[in-house]
């Protein structure tokens, strides 16, 4: 079998880019965490059920187990590790699912840290309905939820007013 | 669960595209959004010798509401037009329906042509085409000279996973025509949980004279028939107000056309239950949203 044709190109990630050589085939999630070593996005179902490997696409969280590497080409990709300010302070809703204990084994976080910054950048005081529905796309396997909703008001919340209690 | 290899083309231009999709015949595959298609991918159901990608072709990335419909390209996200507020006004079965398909997520990258051109008999998208009398327009060239074609969602879905595709050809765009204000739409569908595929969906559009009766009515099916069926409801229901409506000749007559199959997630008798239950509901719900519905006339 002759050796597959390698495509050269670059991948912007979290502002650095990264020139990386793939096939055609490699998966956005695959070509972040082999070829680029973000092993922070996390590969769960690979058909786009689990909600572990969402990333952000241009600020819109995607599924990269669900996109190749070459049709990233020329777009702005934000991983887990994007997150965290540069001296490595957490962001809002990275401090909240702390707090809330949002969190059990951490193999879900990585995607559900991507799915609830980028709710939250677009509709920054959710209800309690659109917070599940938001949710909704992401499966956790140990907490059943309820700490996560809480993580998610709470992290509304740190984003509103700097403090506070977590909202009803 | 990786892909098997592929050649991989990524034309810039749609003329490119048709040009390489007609060179490339039935060895080719287009990908767009890749929500339906990656998955197969992944899991080996498919293996295509070459993917043309059209997501950089930007003249296929429109959302175009028209004095008659609104048209929708080939790589235009359901994202975008569930947020479309002029798409929404026009045609507001559109938003009903896309609020329904998978997560919030999968629709940031998906496409309503992608998920046509699918033709998966669950897909929420293709019971709108079909209930609306939309069409999709199908692009191919040949020697240089671009044809198109528009066809009916009737003509275009041809069995579950099958449309009307030719080899070389693109699903350039979809039209939904417009909904006059005197019609009301609603899709209700049934899923074992919120984003999976339903178990049974029902797109329903009532049409309601002056006076607040009933003009016509239809249905469009997901989920339990293998491909959208259009079930006219208007012997059934017209010539009354909605509260007045028999529902339950509707709902005799929609299970009836139905034909569900039977699998792990439900019976064949429960998704026609279904077809039966949503149709009721879906047509209550778009007769109030009509400009004519009677004002508060009480639970319906």
């Amino acid at each position: 079998m002759s050796a597959e044709h390698l495509h050269d190109l670059t991948l912007t990630v979290n502002g650095v880019p990264h020139p990386v050589s793939v096939p055609a085939r490699r998966l956005l999630s695959d070509a972040l965490r082999h070829d680029i070593g973000l092993t922070g996005t996390h590969v769960g179902c690979e058909h786009g059920v689990c909600g572990c490997c969402t990333v952000l696409l241009d600020g819109q969280p995607v599924r990269s187990c669900l996109m190749f590497a070459v049709s990233a080409r020329g777009h702005e990709i934000t991983t887990v590790e994007g997150l965290a300010g540069p001296g490595g302070e957490l962001n809002a809703v990275q401090r909240a699912f702390q707090e809330c204990h949002g969190l059990q084994c951490g193999f879900c976080t990585p995607g559900f840290l991507m799915t609830v910054t980028a709710l939250l950048a677009e509709n920054p005081s959710p209800t309690e309905d659109e917070v599940v529905e938001g949710i909704s796309g992401n499966l956790c396997r140990c907490t059943g939820y309820q700490n996560i909703v809480a993580s998610v008001h709470r992290a509304a919340a740190l984003m509103t007013d700097g403090a506070g209690e977590p909202r009803p | 669960m990786k892909p098997p290899p592929f050649t991989y083309h990524a034309p810039a231009t749609l003329a490119e595209t048709l040009e390489v999709l007609a060179e490339l015949g039935e060895d080719a595959k287009v990908l767009a959004g890749g929500q339906s298609l990656i998955p197969l991918l992944n899991m080996r159901l498919a293996a295509p010798a070459h993917l043309v990608d059209v997501n950089g072709v930007s003249e296929l990335d429109v959302v175009d509401v028209g004095p008659d419909e609104v048209r929708v390209g080939a790589i235009a996200r359901h994202a975008r037009i569930e947020r479309d507020d002029g798409a929404a006004a026009a045609c507001p079965l559109l938003r009903q329906a896309l609020r329904l398909v998978a997560h919030a997520v999968i629709r940031n990258r998906g496409t309503t042509c992608g998920s046509l051109a699918h033709a998966d008999p669950a897909g929420e998208m293709t019971a709108v085409l079909a209930v609306l009398g939309g069409t999709v327009r199908l692009a191919s060239a040949a020697a240089g000279r671009v044809t198109r074609r528009d066809l009916t969602a009737g003509k275009f879905f041809v069995a579950p996973l099958e449309s009307s595709l030719r080899p070389g050809e693109l699903l350039e765009s979809a039209g939904f025509p417009r909904t006059p204000a005197s019609t009301g739409t609603a899709f209700a569908e049934v899923a074992r949980r919120h984003g999976d595929y339903a178990l049974c969906g029902i797109a329903a559009l009532v049409d309601l004279d002056a006076g607040g009766e009933i003009a016509s009515a239809r249905v469009g099916t997901i989920s339990v028939t293998p491909t959208p069926l259009v079930v006219d409801l208007t012997d059934v229901l017209a010539g009354v107000p909605p509260a007045r409506a028999d529902l339950a000749a509707a709902r005799e007559k929609v299970m009836a056309h139905v034909d569900p199959e039977a699998d792990l997630h439900a019976s064949a008798a429960y998704r026609r239950h279904l077809a039966g239950v949503l149709t009721e509901r879906a047509v209550r719900q778009a007769a109030a949203r009509s400009a004519h519905a009677p004002a508060e006339r009480g639970a319906a």
